[in-house]
């Protein structure tokens, strides 16, 4: 009887999790498919879902007119960059901020997150000049130097959040065993802290991927990443659909394959210190 | 002695990214105080003249400046209302065991990998436009007139844009928040004769209350600045009903290329900021200190 | 000291050893519209005859490139040696002196060849500042088929009356055909480029002679109604988010009656393998109103490649320039994509070319419309501004683009014509003043 039940409950939420979540999806699967699609067809009344003649000529297109391989080399530099630059100055702070905390601390990291709201476009020209004096326009180090601190909040943040949950006990067992501090870092912090820098790290590869308007500003030819890619085929002329998604698969397909593979360890540290 | 050695310590740890961001934050906002105060037009090199508050008068008096303000406020409302209900109700599904549980969580946090550009092209261009696009066509095929989006709903349309966007970030936010809740707890309420209804106003959502909290911040400080959305789809339009300040200060800035009226513009926006964190900061505050 | 001249003297053979295999790196910045993609593609022709010089390219819709360009361009970023831009920019830019006067464009230039109107936009005391890739004016464009369905017909000369009842009689919503497209999305180069050149022929203008706005004048009021009107009657759904590339891709799926826009669009309306209406295409001059029969509008655009001053690479970047616009690339890109497809709206002697005439029915249309442009004069009554769709101020980027999106709500629906005027007469008075034309 209860198994029935549980069955039948079981059922009912698989219909309703695979409805939600197609629905979710779909947007994406659509623009998919309709990158394999020909521009007659792409607008076709009523759509073509599945049946319809697949054809690479999008991609043999987006792929003649842009050197993608550049702007993904780009986004995956300037992404993975700022994020490891980020942690190295974020772990130690929100190590500090965590174990030994001061009756500023919160100060300091709502201090932090509050340099995130200033609207970016109204630093555009100082940041502009910096950038042009020091050689930095279009170049792949001032894109992560921006984003690594465009992230660093948000870095400190999750991080300390997560090294909150880690029991002071077991640090102070390990230092009445006498571990200096390098060794408790290494040994005890470390382990535990693992799956939080995991998280954070995969979580800010994802926003420094997705910044627009910084990389966008910023770059030319030479460090241009995705988002540049993208900008180029907003709405050119003509019938375009099946080719702007051609262009979008290919913008969001690296990203959104490592974000499935490591969704895991993604999801097993992004707390943000919301579970107690 | 020790703790003296172990602050000293902690303030050498904090030293180089608090300093960093420092100046992060106070090189360009002194360079944009400075140049809020003048006269400067990026196209009009050699007229540059300090004007004092003008610049702060007319971004104040500009009469798209309150709706801005308001567009900004409804905007961050509006798609964290969507989030934070669509994502507790996500979450209490995805938490249920049924088949294929893993698929559709890959499914469901799918658009968060998404650039805004990419998003915005792809809803505009291909499910909202009211001719070629998929709501129009399944609107049509039910007999209905089908929804000019952007004309008619357009600060609806980027809220649904954004939400779509944000909604699997709060889902799974909420998701771990719900899974660590007791399950012994909910069984003896269950045991009570407590009413599903009833468990999860008494039980579940005071459990989710520093998750849901959490969400509201992190997503705020994105949702202020929403930007690239609006510029895809609507431009601010029609009118000026999908402008929020971050877009108006773009106006300033890359349209009439006045840096010293976006300048202006950017200040006025630290300072609506500040006092948006303010509020964040005693709302977490009080729920995160517990 | 000798050490120190031993290096110094290294130091130069070394610079001069790398000098001599250099090669040159131009960085062009494009808008991605379909003239400047096939450029793009053809770019071997001129790395096979320039090996020293390599071409990187940056291809951005045409709003974030303007961004970019006047950004980097202003603030003397330096990271273009060539720059798309359009006739709104080339004389403000060369004031600024920021850019280079192009005087080594060498023999095959044939300056003397350009089209004198668009010649004269991209001019500056007698100097070309950028070199035209492709120009255009505004015509109508219709379906000749949907025409004689209707029981119409469209005179080579249309009135806007004319245009509106034509343009009525073809709608047919229940088939999704459209009477008319027009551009309604807001920004200065889209809706208010066509209501601009609309209102020209309307007899209105921008600004008396005291940089006073005329929004609350009757000529503004009739003809923004009558836009609204018609576009309310015979127009698509979701006409307010429809710039040149929405339209044309409405015209092309064969979902517009008549579309009144830039010349240039003939050349993708009538390209078989895009359009499905490609054989069915009329052409008339732009509308007249009550300006009287002789103002069509006075629509006149070119994009242009132009040199940032202070370049480096002046010599490697004229190379470009002058390759990319001169005869030799026309007869280029017709050997490889036919001569429907050359840019147009630059040269006489494409004008001239028989071939072309034949490949190109709405050749002689162009150059007529190109002709009845004067953008010295562009409404009749007297004005303190050149330019014709657009005022060729710095400020009107920004004027054009916040009168624009009143228009846009005003097609939208959400406010009413009267208001959508008083809000642009009231923003436009603010930024003159405080830009300091109002005393």
């Amino acid at each position: 009887m209860a198994r029935a039940i549980s069955t039948r409950r079981k059922l009912t939420f698989s219909i309703l999790g695979w409805a939600i979540g197609l629905l979710i999806f779909f947007p994406i699967l659509w623009t998919f498919l309709t990158s394999f699609k020909t521009e007659g067809t792409a607008i076709a009344t009523p759509p073509q879902f599945l049946f319809f003649d697949w054809t690479l000529e999008n991609y043999h297109e987006v792929q003649a007119r842009s050197n993608y391989m550049k702007h993904v080399t780009n986004s995956i530099v300037i992404s993975v960059g700022s994020t490891l630059i980020g942690l190295a100055l974020a772990i130690p702070a929100a190590w500090a901020m965590a174990f030994s905390p001061t009756k500023r601390t919160k100060d300091v990291l709502m201090w932090m997150l509050s340099t995130k709201m200033m609207p970016p476009v109204g630093v555009l020209v100082p940041l502009y000049l910096i950038f042009r004096d020091w050689g930095l326009l279009d170049t792949r180090l001032g894109l992560v130097a921006v984003l690594t601190m465009i992230n660093l909040p948000i870095i400190v943040w999750m991080l300390y959040t997560y090294f909150k949950e880690i029991p002071g006990e077991i640090l102070e067992a390990a230092r009445m065993d006498g571990a200096s501090l390098m060794k408790e870092i290494v040994y005890v912090l470390t382990p535990m802290a693992v799956p939080g820098i995991a998280s954070t790290m995969l979580l800010n590869i994802i926003l420094a991927w997705n910044e627009a308007f910084w990389t966008l500003n910023l770059s030319a030819a030479n460090a241009a990443p995705l988002t540049a890619f993208i900008a180029s085929y907003s709405s050119p002329e003509g019938l375009f659909w099946a080719k702007l998604s051609a262009a979008s698969t290919m913008a969001i397909a690296p990203i959104l394959i490592m974000g499935w593979f490591s969704q895991k360890q993604l999801v097993r540290g992004l707390t943000f210190g919301a579970v107690k | 002695m020790a703790t003296h050695q172990t602050r000293a310590t902690a303030r050498i740890m904090m030293s180089p990214a608090v300093i960093l961001l420092f100046l992060w934050m106070i090189v360009p906002l002194v360079m944009t105080l400075y140049f809020s105060f003048l006269r400067y037009n990026l196209l009009m090199p050699g007229t540059e003249e300090f004007v004092g508050f003008l610049n702060y008068k007319y971004f104040l008096t500009d009469p798209s400046f309150f709706t801005a303000l308001g567009n900004t406020l409804t905007l961050v409302g509006g798609t964290l209302l969507i989030t934070v209900i669509g994502g507790i109700l996500l979450a209490l599904v995805l938490d249920q065991p049924f088949f294929g549980q893993g698929i559709v969580r890959l499914l469901v946090i799918a658009p968060f990998f998404v650039m805004p550009t990419v998003s915005a092209l792809v809803w505009k261009n291909m499910l909202m436009h009211p001719v070629n696009g998929l709501f129009a066509w399944i609107a049509r095929s039910f007999g209905f007139q089908p929804i000019d989006w952007f004309a008619e709903v357009p600060l609806f349309s980027i809220i649904l844009i954004v939400a779509w966007q944000w909604l699997p970030f709060a889902t799974l936010i909420l998701l771990t928040a719900l899974q660590s809740l007791d399950g012994e707890q909910i069984e003896a309420a269950e045991m009570d004769g407590a009413g599903a209804l009833s468990r999860f106003f008494y039980l579940v959502l005071p459990h989710m209350s520093r998750a849901i909290t959490v969400v509201i911040l992190i997503q705020t400080i994105f949702l202020l600045s929403v930007f690239a959305e609006i510029l895809v789809t609507t431009n601010g339009g029609p009118g000026i009903q999908t402008t929020n300040i971050t877009y108006l200060i773009y106006a300033q800035a890359l349209l009439q290329f006045d840096v010293g009226g976006a300048s202006a513009g950017g200040i006025v926006a630290v300072i609506l900021a500040n006092i948006v964190a303010f509020f964040l900061i005693r709302l977490i505050g009080k729920n995160l200190e517990r | 000291m000798l050490t120190r001249t031993l290096l110094l003297g290294a130091a130069s053979v070394l610079a001069m050893a790398s000098f001599a295999h250099a090669e040159t790196t131009l960085t062009i910045a494009t808008v991605n519209n379909g003239d400047m993609v096939r450029m793009q593609k053809l770019t071997d022709d001129f790395s096979k005859k320039n090996p020293d010089i390599k071409l990187e390219w940056v291809t951005l819709e045409e709003n974030v490139l303007r961004q970019r360009v006047t950004t980097d361009i202003a603030t003397k970023g330096g990271q273009y040696d060539i720059l798309t831009i359009g006739t709104y920019e080339v004389p403000i830019w060369a004031k600024q002196k920021w850019l280079l006067p192009l005087d080594g464009l060498g023999q095959a230039y044939d300056a003397d060849d350009l089209l004198p109107a668009i010649k004269d936009a991209v001019s500056v005391d007698g100097k070309l500042y950028a070199s035209p890739f492709y120009g255009e004016s505004a015509m109508v464009m219709y379906r000749k088929d949907l025409a004689e369905k209707a029981g119409v017909t469209i005179p080579e000369k249309p009135t806007w009356d004319q245009i509106a009842e034509a343009a009525k009689k073809m709608t047919d919503k229940s088939t999704e055909t459209y009477g008319i497209c027009l551009r309604g999305k807001a920004g200065w180069g889209e809706n208010m480029a066509l209501l601009t050149a609309m209102a020209n022929s309307f007899g209105a203008r921008w600004f008396d002679e005291k940089w006073q706005p005329q929004f609350d004048q009757p000529e503004w009021k009739k003809a923004l109604t009558f836009y609204v009107d018609l576009m309310k009657e015979a127009g698509p759904p979701g006409a307010s988010s429809n710039g040149f590339n929405e339209n044309l891709a409405l015209f092309q799926t064969g979902k517009c009656g008549i579309w009144i826009d830039a010349t240039v669009a003939a050349s993708f309306v009538t390209n078989p393998k895009d359009s499905k209406v490609a054989d069915k295409v009329g052409y008339a001059l732009f509308p007249t109103g009550d300006a009287g029969p002789d103002n069509h509008g006075n629509w006149l655009w070119a994009w242009n490649l132009g040199i940032p001053a202070g370049t480096q690479k002046a010599e490697a970047a004229q190379k470009f320039v002058s390759w990319a616009t001169d005869k030799a690339y026309t007869e280029l890109v017709a050997s490889k994509e036919g001569w429907a497809n050359v840019p147009p709206g630059t040269r006489k002697s494409l004008y001239a070319n028989p071939e072309y005439e034949k490949a190109a029915p709405f050749a002689k249309i162009t150059l007529d419309a190109m002709n009845a442009a004067n953008t010295s004069k562009p409404s009749v009554k007297p004005v303190p501004y050149t330019g014709g769709q657009f005022v060729a101020i710095p400020e009107f980027q920004g004027i054009g683009t916040a009168v624009g999106q009143q228009f846009s709500a005003a097609l939208a629906g959400s406010v009413k014509v009267d208001q959508a005027l008083t809000s642009a007469q009231q923003l436009t008075t603010r930024e003159m003043t405080k830009g300091g034309y109002i005393k």
